[in-house]
């Protein structure tokens, strides 16, 4: 242990090691060394995330409902106990609501952009150390997940999957910065370039060079060929600011994405692209286009959106 | 001795990565918050030497880099741990007697780290590698190493000494 002789050529051959795999790795190609390594990582590990994720909520809400019962008086300890219960249902109930609109939220995009979806939970993420954003989800090729499929939640795009294990599926980020997506703007049907730039919005770029790019324009995607890596329609932010480029060869706006990043729970994996694009009718309704009567008591007006007819090719 | 040591070793590997990814990242916390594999790396080499040092650390980071949702190269990880691992057990002498002196090198080893990685990232041209993003990343990683440090690496480091020494576990 002490050799140091015998330790430096230990640690020679493990470095040299290393450095071997990252030249394997980086010339790639399918069925490589290491795409086999990722691979089989992914069929061995993937179950034990799941079980670690499945272990985890349930934990650490519980933890989050139960607070500190220290008092010198039975009676108090019996109905803290009793109020720590019911708060604990409230919270799983109001988290089972939760989990509820999410699935309604993206089960009702999926139907007005005819997409075919395969719902899934989020059970890790990638470190930001590793200055990549992924996720990775709990569905994999034997619930028809493949590569480069879209991922989208109830809000927008998510980002494409990236590889696949027998039971989990990661995805790269919409906001990663190696991420870019053809996108186009609703109104004015001008198509242009979205990349992700990590912590900061989305740029957008936009071919045309006299294209009116305004605040607040909406986009979405414009669809790959047969739907992949991108399946056409799906909302993908909102430009919040236009760069003056005097000259530029394309203009340039920075993107507020609709899916908030941090709190990704439930997402849904297009397997089956729509046969007709369905243009920006998948965008989230603009914000009370008519000032309705205030009378109505009901909680939920329904937009309407899904009684709307189909879109025109 | 071999044996247990290896069994410890792979107990804490799986344990500190899998929580890693599944507990500790999806907080979002600046920086990627707590970094548990290097933690648990630092504890077990503290003890074990210089060589196991290395071995251990190119095995977490190999597992960093292949297990869901690892997207770098692979070997990135295996290179920047091993290289930790092994300065861990080469200053385990002068270092482990004093608490003071393993949160100082608990946060070193953190800086090295993140900034190993990213040097690597660069030369292979990683696109997420940008100045903001490195300096959050490593401030970040330090001061939550910093602060678990003194929960997580001193128990290990017993737990290890216990496994080295108990002619049970022997």
């Amino acid at each position: 242990m002490r050799d140091t002789r015998r330790t430096r050529i230990v640690l020679a051959v493990l470095l040299l090691s290393a450095m071997t795999f990252i030249i394997l790795d980086l010339r790639g190609g399918e069925g490589s060394l290491t795409d086999r390594m990722r691979s089989s990582a992914a069929a061995i590990f993937g179950p034990v995330e799941r079980a670690a994720a499945a272990v985890v909520r349930p934990v650490s809400n519980f933890v989050d409902g139960v607070t500190s019962i220290g008092s010198n008086d039975e009676r108090i300890a019996a109905l803290e106990q009793e109020n720590d219960s019911l708060q604990l249902q409230l919270r799983t109930s109001e988290l089972d609501r939760n989990r509820a609109r999410e699935l309604d939220d993206l089960l009702k995009i999926a139907g007005l952009g005819r997409y075919r979806i395969v719902p899934a939970e989020v059970i890790a993420v990638g470190s930001e150390r590793g200055f990549v954003r992924t996720v990775t989800v709990d569905a994999g090729s034997r619930d028809g997940i493949t590569i480069d499929q879209t991922v989208l939640n109830g809000d927008g795009l998510v980002g494409r999957v990236t590889s696949v294990g027998p039971s989990t599926a990661t995805i790269l980020l919409l906001n990663d910065p190696s991420f870019a997506v053809g996108a186009r703007l609703a109104g004015t049907m001008e198509i242009g370039a979205v990349r992700g730039q990590g912590r900061e919005p989305l740029a957008l770029e936009v071919l045309n060079p006299q294209a009116e790019v305004a605040v607040g324009d909406a986009l979405v995607t414009l669809g790959s060929r047969d739907g992949r890596p991108f399946v056409p329609g799906v909302p993908i932010g909102e430009v919040y600011r236009v760069a003056a480029t005097p000259g530029a060869l394309t203009r340039t706006a920075l993107v507020r994405p609709y899916v908030d990043f941090t709190t990704l729970s439930l997402v849904g994996i297009v397997v089956q692209p729509p046969r007709r694009d369905p243009r920006d009718s998948v965008l989230p309704s603009p914000p009370a286009p008519s000032p309705a009567p205030s009378t109505s008591t009901s909680p939920s007006p329904s937009p309407g959106t899904s009684t709307s007819p189909s879109p025109s090719p | 001795m071999t044996f247990t040591r290896i069994m410890l070793n792979v107990a804490v590997a799986v344990t500190a990565v899998v929580l890693q990814l599944t507990v500790v990242n999806p907080l979002d916390l600046p920086g990627g918050g707590p970094d548990l594999p290097l933690l648990g790396l630092v504890g077990l080499a503290l003890v074990q030497g210089p060589i196991t040092g290395a071995v251990t650390g190119f095995a977490i980071g190999l597992m960093l880099d292949v297990v869901p949702p690892a997207d770098g190269a692979i070997g990135q990880w295996a290179l920047v741990l091993c290289l930790v691992g092994y300065v861990t057990g080469l200053v385990g002498p002068d270092v482990r007697g004093s608490a003071l002196r393993v949160v100082a090198l608990v946060a070193g080893l953190s800086a090295v780290e993140v900034l190993a990685y990213a040097a690597i990232g660069l030369i292979f041209g990683a696109p997420g590698v940008t100045g903001p993003a490195v300096l959050e990343a490593t401030l970040g990683t330090v001061g939550y190493d910093v602060l678990l440090a003194p929960f997580v690496v001193p128990p290990l480091m017993a737990l290890a000494r216990r496994v080295e020494s108990d002619p049970m576990w022997a």
